[in-house]
């Protein structure tokens, strides 16, 4: 087990962000298109985060013209250039479901949370 | 070939960002305690205790697990030779055996993957394993039907796998995807 953990924690980047489900994030993922790499960026609502230690996933949805978009993240992907917290959200849930069935305003709002004092770590 | 020791699982990213699943195997150090013909021993793993007959044939390694493997080359190997990790190298076809986890007494449908009866509608056959055979010709049943019985605990053998990574400092070696049984079982590591 200790090896193991070794081996995962070689994998954790620096410099991820703090972020929580209901806040609103911007992800820049790096793709290889052609033989060159540019950047993308997904901005949306974060569902859920779930894994634990290094193998940690979050869950991005935005509404694409009507339609929803959900894109899961690994928290220490190499391929995501920068997460940026775009907005800090107050909801009640650990787990945003009930957003997929939110239609309209309500799909792409959540109240903003008051100025939280930053945790350290995390 | 190698014996090694199967850590446990986790995950890895790969040169192109994906997730591999990957198995850490603590392979070696094994050391050549016994060469035959066509043949070699190979030792491994700390033993705590040797017995009289058993430091004779060792003489000064103390290996808790001793296992024969046929080789082409024998008279190549020398009696305490070590043999580590580093005989793979990331991208190796590997083959490997060990046994697997013991289920119990199983019944068809996870011995045999037999289909089950409807769960509903008034059936009653949920997981019944259903005729086992014709009547009065043959008036037995066949020798080697599919019945309910002892699962696992088997050797198994699973060939195909790749070689993620190799750290030769610690002799582990990272296997893409799922090797025979649970931690801490012994594993025969094979070049495919």
């Amino acid at each position: 087990m200790k090896i193991i953990n070794e081996i995962e924690k070689a994998q954790a980047k620096t410099g991820v962000p703090a972020f929580n489900v209901g806040d609103t994030v911007r992800v820049t993922s790096k793709i290889q298109e052609g033989g060159k790499e540019r950047l993308q960026a997904f901005e949306g609502i974060v569902l859920k985060r779930q894994g634990k230690a290094t193998r940690e996933t979050f869950l991005v949805r935005k509404i694409v013209m009507g339609v929803g978009v959900e894109r899961i993240f690994p928290i220490n992907s190499p391929l995501i250039d920068r997460i940026q917290v775009v907005k800090s959200g107050k909801v009640r849930r650990a787990k945003l479901y009930y957003m997929r069935k939110l239609t309209g305003g309500a799909a792409t709002r959540i109240e903003e949370a008051e100025a939280k004092p930053v945790k350290e770590g995390a | 070939m190698l014996l090694g020791k199967k850590l446990g699982m986790t995950q890895v990213y790969s040169e192109k960002g994906d997730v591999v699943p990957v198995t850490v195997v603590e392979a070696g150090p094994c050391y050549v305690t016994q060469v035959n013909e066509k043949s070699i021993q190979i030792g491994f793993g700390a033993a705590k205790k040797v017995n009289k007959p058993m430091a004779g044939h060792l003489k000064e390694l103390k290996v808790k697990y001793l296992k024969e493997f046929k080789v082409g080359n024998a008279a190549d190997y020398k009696v305490g030779q070590e043999l580590k990790a580093d005989l793979f190298k990331a991208g190796d076809k590997l083959k490997v055996a060990g046994t697997s986890i013991g289920k119990g007494t199983a019944g068809t449908v996870k011995r045999h993957h037999f289909h089950r009866g409807p769960m509903s509608h008034g059936s009653k056959s949920h997981r019944i394993p259903g005729s086992i055979g014709a009547g009065t010709t043959p008036g037995r049943v066949e020798k080697g039907t599919r019945m309910s019985g002892r699962m696992g605990n088997e050797r198994v053998t699973v060939k195909g796998l790749k070689v993620v990574r190799v750290e030769n400092e610690k002799n582990l070696i990272l296997i893409s995807g799922a090797v025979p049984g649970p931690g801490n079982n012994l594993l025969e590591i094979y070049k495919a």
